[in-house]
């Protein structure tokens, strides 16, 4: 007798097997936002070309204001999930000052290149655990908590160096900013930038812990009563940008061969400002990291030009705060609109 | 004789926003010295009409009237320079700062043209709620410490600290209890007597009768009934006009005694120091009890105590014979506890996300692996879930806050559903409902019970209690002061019971 095995029926319903793919839905959420973005940058880059046919569209250059790009980037994506989580970060400035200092110490730079790097990401990580436990265990509110860390990461970041520059002497360190580590052209610090952004753009938009992001910010109350853990995520999100900023410095220690405590200044400043013209509600509930990354693309892309054109740093912080101004306007007026 | 001019008119009024056309030529007429009512269902144009009449809306089309004269209502302020004044659902003070101050904002009596002279502000203020029977506020207090009855007071004392012609009120009786409704129309009929004309709205026809004079019926967007005598048009003609049906209150019918089975849910002695005594309870598969009580009698306390959300001071919570931590609502939800919050847009929904985002936030665990979600599946379990609720439009995808209040109520419900709950704790679950959703929320209730849920019902309207529930606790401050099946008691004797607190035995 022949038996026919038929297939076990799932009871839970007609669940079709395949699952969607990950970019599905990025079409959809390359909204007017993302779009006007782009076409910003793109702007920028034809002003770039004109007034600089030769100097702006080198490779080289191009590989420069991407590695610029890529540590203030690395710290707005840690930035734009405390965001979106109704919070705020004020230290990530300080936290990459401390974090390139402590990594750069002479008795750190003994256990070389794998030292550096994890003196980097734990000295981030444990910022964000202070920050984390004082918002989500302490009650403190995000602003006061993270203008505390800031104060005392900058003044023990002093401390360590007592205001002198730590030259790196490790050879795996100083090779990684050399051209001929570049991968195909890109160099290894924009790779970084670019598997953070891909990997926070993942997690905030495919995963349990993008969604409670999301619905902590959106609304903390209703998040607790649907039985999330609202101070354990609220914990995480500070220790995810603590790493970040991690992350960070140790690109800059990469980039500028030593270690400053005067490094990451205002970067706070910079991170948010990105994440809110990138779209990232600073009242909580939406983020994106898309837009977050644009912003900082469009901000380091303005500060090249500028530089190329002999303009100094005054007129590009008065631009910049122009730029935030006219973003969020326009930002007002297509949400009204739709 | 002439007819008499009437102190507003609008007529032909329209007004659209991106993809609704709220207002679609309404007229409204109201005399000096009258009550009128403005009745509808959610959605029926009713606050955009009023918000036209504030000066924060401004019309596509039509004209306003003011005393016979064509007016433009071009902001709030112009509207409250005319005499109209509105006092909104949601209450709009500043909790810091103080009664008197409330009361002035944005016309504070000053000395040398910028010095706010508090003291005679203050003594304003006292005489404004002396005249609105609570001299017991205290003009200096903040009003953050007052209760919701009381802010309703300071916001009326606002209204009338201008000289005012026309007051519109936005349901001033949601939140307040029946002696404070009978203070709340004491003022009203001093007003009309003084020549003030009052526009009224409310979800609560029997308020409508007691005070009103004249009734206008909205039903989207249109007035299709103006000038209608609010005392005299039979109840069942109103809901048909606002409904197109002519049911009122529809409760589904309740199922032959269920079988005595093991309780799913017990609580033993729950307390709360200054809320509510110890509380006893056996709820069964199957089975809705209801909690009738007065707003401050415990009812949503006790709710949210068991839920977890408040720590209770003793008493314990056992759910299939297993103890659950106390004061924890992710033990609750794990052990199967579903609440449906009060406020539905504060406490339970996420108003910037899609229905499915809002089914599926307390079941993400089961549509994910590592954390990874799986978004079809999530989808189309969120999708089942809804459309076994019934929820409109039949779309997981489009933003929650686009939804009336009734399918805002059933995404909550939904997401319940769909975490598989054992206990459903439902407060207030038709506040904000309009009448024709309310019989269908009903509906879906008693199915899931007969399901084989267990639900805990708090409702303020003894009616929804009594005709929803199987068995009622009545409460009276804090305390359960009688236990009957539903059947056994009529509205007047749970209300004897809520204000008298005569004893159960």
């Amino acid at each position: 007798m022949t038996q026919h095995v038929s297939p076990p029926r799932d009871t839970a319903g007609p669940t079709p097997p395949a699952r969607l793919p990950v970019w599905r839905g990025l079409p959809a959420r390359a909204d007017l936002r993302t779009l006007s973005l782009l076409g910003v940058l793109a702007a920028l880059v034809v002003i770039g070309g004109v007034t600089k046919p030769d100097e702006f569209l080198d490779t080289r250059n191009l590989q420069l204001v991407l590695t610029q790009a890529s540590v203030i980037g690395v710290v707005t994506v840690g930035m734009t999930f405390v965001i979106t989580s109704g919070g705020i970060d004020l230290s990530v400035g300080a936290i990459v000052a401390l974090a390139s200092v402590w990594a750069t110490t002479v008795a750190t730079q003994e256990f070389g290149f794998a030292g550096i790097l994890f003196t980097a990401v734990a000295v981030g990580l444990g910022c964000g655990l202070v920050n984390g436990l004082l918002v989500a265990y302490g009650g403190m509110v995000p602003f006061i908590a993270t203008l505390a860390m800031l104060a005392s990461a900058r003044g023990l970041a002093l401390q360590i160096t007592d205001g002198k520059t730590q030259i790196v002497t490790v050879d795996g360190i100083l090779n990684l900013g050399e051209r001929d580590s570049y991968v195909l052209g890109v160099p290894p610090l924009v790779l970084v930038f670019a598997i953070v952004t891909i990997l926070g753009w993942l997690l905030l938009n495919r995963t349990t812990f993008g969604r409670r992001t999301v619905a902590v910010g959106g609304n903390a109350e209703a998040a607790r009563l649907a039985g999330i853990d609202v101070r354990r995520q609220r914990l995480y999100l500070y220790l995810l940008s603590g790493l970040c900023c991690g992350i960070a410095a140790f690109l800059l220690i990469v980039l500028s061969g030593s270690g400053q405590n005067t490094n990451g200044n205002l970067y706070e400043l910079d991170a948010i400002a990105a994440a809110i013209i990138g779209g990232t509600l600073l009242s909580g509930g939406r983020g994106t990291v898309t837009g977050s990354v644009l912003g900082v693309l469009i901000f380091t892309t303005i500060t090249n030009i500028f530089a190329l054109n002999n303009l100094q740093s005054d007129v590009q912080q008065i631009a910049k705060g122009a730029i935030i101004v006219a973003a969020v306007l326009v930002q007002r007026r297509t949400a009204s609109t739709t | 004789m002439a007819p008499e001019t009437a102190l507003l008119s609008m007529s032909g009024i329209t007004k659209s926003f991106p993809g609704v056309r709220a207002l679609d030529g309404v007229d409204l007429d109201v005399q000096a010295g009258e009550v009128h009512c403005l009745l509808g269902q959610n959605g029926a144009g009713k606050s955009t009409l009023i918000k036209v009449l504030a000066g924060a809306h401004q019309p596509d089309g039509g004209g306003i009237h003011w005393r016979g004269e064509p007016v433009t209502l071009r902001s709030p302020i112009a509207a409250m320079r005319l005499g109209i004044a509105t006092i909104y659902q949601e209450l709009d003070l500043v909790e810091h700062l103080t009664v008197a101050e409330n009361v002035h904002l944005g016309h504070e009596p000053t000395a040398a043209g910028f010095v706010v002279r508090a003291k005679a502000a203050r003594a304003a203020t006292a005489a404004l709620l002396k005249r609105l029977g609570h001299p017991e506020i205290d003009p200096a207090r903040p009003v953050g410490e007052l209760s919701a009855a009381q802010q309703q007071i300071v916001s009326m004392a606002r209204a009338l600290s201008h000289d005012v012609r026309l007051i519109v009120m936005d349901e001033p009786s949601a939140a307040l209890d029946p002696d404070e409704v009978d203070n709340l129309f004491r003022i009203v009929g001093d007003l009309t007597a003084d020549g003030v004309a009052v526009v009224y709205i409310s979800h609560r026809l029997e308020e409508i009768r007691r005070i009103g004079d004249r009734v206008t019926v909205l039903k989207d967007g249109r007035a299709v009934a103006g000038g209608l005598p609010a005392k005299t048009t039979p109840t069942r003609d109103v809901v048909a006009l606002m409904t197109g049906r002519t049911v009122e209150y529809v409760f589904p019918e309740r199922p032959a005694r269920t079988p005595e089975t093991e309780p799913v849910l017990q609580v033993r002695g729950l307390a709360r120091d200054g809320e509510f005594a110890p509380f006893d309870l056996d709820l069964r598969p199957g089975e809705i009890v209801g909690l009738a009580g007065l707003v401050g009698s415990g009812r949503s306390e006790i709710l949210e105590t068991v839920y977890g959300a408040r720590r209770p001071t003793a008493g314990e919570v056992v759910v299939d014979g297993r103890r659950l931590r106390t004061g924890s609502v992710r033990a609750a939800v794990r052990a199967g506890i579903g609440l449906a919050p009060e406020e539905r847009k504060a406490q339970a929904l996420l108003m910037l996300e899609s229905v499915t985002r809002n089914v599926s936030v307390s079941s993400l665990s089961r549509f994910s692996r590592g954390g990874w979600i799986d978004r079809r599946g999530e989808r189309g379990a969120a999708r089942a879930a809804t459309r076994e609720l019934s929820l409109r439009p039949d779309n997981p995808d489009v933003p929650v806050r686009t939804l009336s209040g009734g399918n805002q109520q059933k995404a909550v419900l939904a997401r319940w559903l769909l975490r598989g709950c054992r206990v459903l704790l439902l407060d207030e679950p038709t506040r904000g409902v309009d009448v024709g959703a309310r019989a269908e929320l009903y509906a879906v209730v008693r199915r899931l019970a007969d399901e084989g849920l267990a639900v805990l019902l708090v409702s303020s309207e003894v009616p929804e209690v009594l005709g929803l529930a199987d068995r009622v606790l009545v409460l009276r401050e804090g305390r359960v002061v009688h236990t009957a099946p539903a059947q056994e008691l009529d509205e007047h004797r749970v209300l004897d019971l809520v204000m008298e607190g005569s004893p159960a035995s």
